[in-house]
């Protein structure tokens, strides 16, 4: 049974059609990349996928649990207080981290899971202290977000996301916001959970690194899946006029 | 009258007017809030009177306003009030006036909070009122206390609006004895204790500030 599913997403901004007729199913412990230009509509992917956005027409399964169903091209989600339990499905990690400011270290990781998961502070702690060392973060439990670089900032979500335990986690360019030399960090500690056969959907342009890191790759374009399948398929033998095109743009940089 | 009874007399109304401050600060600064809330509402037509109600109070002299709560329900309705009414409508009268600054202040204080946090907060899993309560008021709070602590300095002052309704706050004491004496020296008093009072509570900001500086 698929973790996350996906089927013939539709989704528009006025008169601009960003999202057409898009599929994804992704397995459990499946690590799947998604590249594709500036504007294709990754980012709207992914933020339907964690319900920040509505698809106009589609259906969304996490687990095998139906949370919009497409009604004669109409996507009609689950009446508001039903969906708010399949927000535990997923976990996301945002480009400009979206740490809370006014708590510290810690207090970013365990506050969601005293408020939403109802943890007891001493579970919460443990959690945090356990992921915070995997992080290579726990001198850092006291510090607050802005004492720390971008790279640090973005571990310490990821965390945070981790710590929410749930089915499946996207990223949306998790390095994007980050000094070149600082997306080896991040990159090594998505590799780690990887390693861990955590299932993860990441949007990316570092490319040798969505090779490397995933079982399937997505190539994206103006709304609609162009080419997907194996990574050293869809990113060194690409079929699709388009993908070239893309890939080739980035060989050059 | 002998200078111990003039400063009594001060002292007594400014304790009034340390009440009419206190209490506008108590009553308006969360109705601000729910100003605010209606004035950033979806619906229209609540968006609109809230509006309104801003643009009146803050478009129109609070003395007049004052005048307004007190005598508008015997004028307007024949009601004959209880005495005490008169420093009940001192209070409607500030409290209603000094929400509608605050509701400005709050609304640019919740419209500067980032959508990342609303987001980063419904993914993992807060509610929109934990979102609200945890995680965007503390960060509003911090970016308004600034304008705050000016509209608190501007209330001390405005208290002295309350001798409009002859409450005996400091001002109309003092002015009561001036008359009375012929003499600058209730006034000079009066000026002091209010500057004092300014100085107090600007610490005490201050300080409110200062307590929120360990993030930006
Ligand atoms: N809330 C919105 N309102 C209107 N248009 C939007 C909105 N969000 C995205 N768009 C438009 O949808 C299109 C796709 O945007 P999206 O952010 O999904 O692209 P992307 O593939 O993530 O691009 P990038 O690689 O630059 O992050 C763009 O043309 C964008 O301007
Ligand atoms: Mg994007």
């Amino acid at each position: 049974m698929s973790v996350f599913e996906i089927k013939n997403a539709r989704k528009s901004f006025g008169d601009l059609e960003v999202l057409k007729d898009i599929s994804v199913s992704v397995e459990k412990g499946e690590i799947v990349s998604i590249i594709g230009p500036s504007g294709s509509g990754k980012s709207t992917f992914l933020r339907c996928a964690t319900m920040l956005e509505r698809l106009d027409g589609g259906t969304l399964t996490y687990s095998g649990h139906t949370v919009a169903e497409d009604k004669d091209g109409k996507a009609v989600y689950l009446k508001n207080n039903e969906l708010r339990k399949y927000y535990s499905e997923f976990g996301l990690v945002f480009q400009n981290f979206n740490l809370f400011p006014h708590y510290n270290v810690m207090k970013n990781i365990t506050d969601p899971l005293l408020t939403s998961k109802k943890a007891t502070p001493k579970e919460a702690e443990e959690i945090g202290k356990k992921l915070l060392e995997k992080m290579g973060l726990s001198d850092k439990a006291d510090y607050y977000p802005c004492q720390l670089s971008g790279g640090q900032q973005q571990r310490v979500s990821i965390a945070r996301a981790l710590a929410m335990n749930s089915n499946i986690l996207f990223f949306d360019e998790p390095t994007s916001a980050l000094d070149p030399e600082l997306t080896g960090d991040i990159l090594r500690v998505i590799k780690s959970l990887a390693a861990e056969k955590m299932t993860m959907v990441i949007v990316t342009h570092e490319i040798e690194f969505a090779r490397s890191v995933s079982d399937r790759v997505i190539f994206m374009s103006d709304g609609v899946i162009v080419e997907e399948g194996a990574p050293d398929d869809v990113i060194l033998n690409p079929k699709n006029e388009r993908t070239k095109a893309f890939l080739k743009k980035f060989e050059e940089i | 009258m002998s200078f111990a009874t003039m400063l009594k007399e001060l002292l007594t109304g400014l304790a009034t007017s340390f009440g009419i401050f206190a209490l506008t600060l108590l009553f308006s600064l969360p109705l601000g809030l729910v100003v605010a809330f209606g004035r950033m509402s979806k619906n229209k037509i609540i968006s609109a009177i809230t509006q309104v109600y801003i643009s009146i109070m803050r478009g129109t002299p609070l003395m007049l306003q004052l005048l307004v709560v007190f005598y508008g329900p015997y004028y307007m309705f024949g009601i004959s009030l209880h005495p005490t009414y008169r420093f009940i409508s001192v209070i409607i009268g500030f409290s209603l006036n000094y929400a509608a600054y605050f509701a400005e202040i709050y609304r640019g204080g919740i419209e500067s909070i980032p959508k990342g946090q609303y987001e980063a907060a419904q993914v993992l899993c807060y509610t929109k009122s934990q979102c609200f309560g945890k995680i965007i008021l503390p960060q509003v709070i911090k970016r308004i206390t600034p304008a705050v602590t000016n509209e608190v300095i501007t209330l001390i002052k405005d208290t002295s609006l309350a001798f409009t309704l002859s409450i005996p706050e400091m001002f109309t004491n003092a002015k009561a004895i001036a008359a009375a004496e012929k003499s600058m020296v209730a006034f000079v008093a009066a000026g002091i204790f209010y500057y004092i009072f300014n100085l107090v509570v600007a610490t005490v900001m201050r300080k409110i500030e200062k307590s929120m500086e360990y993030y930006n």
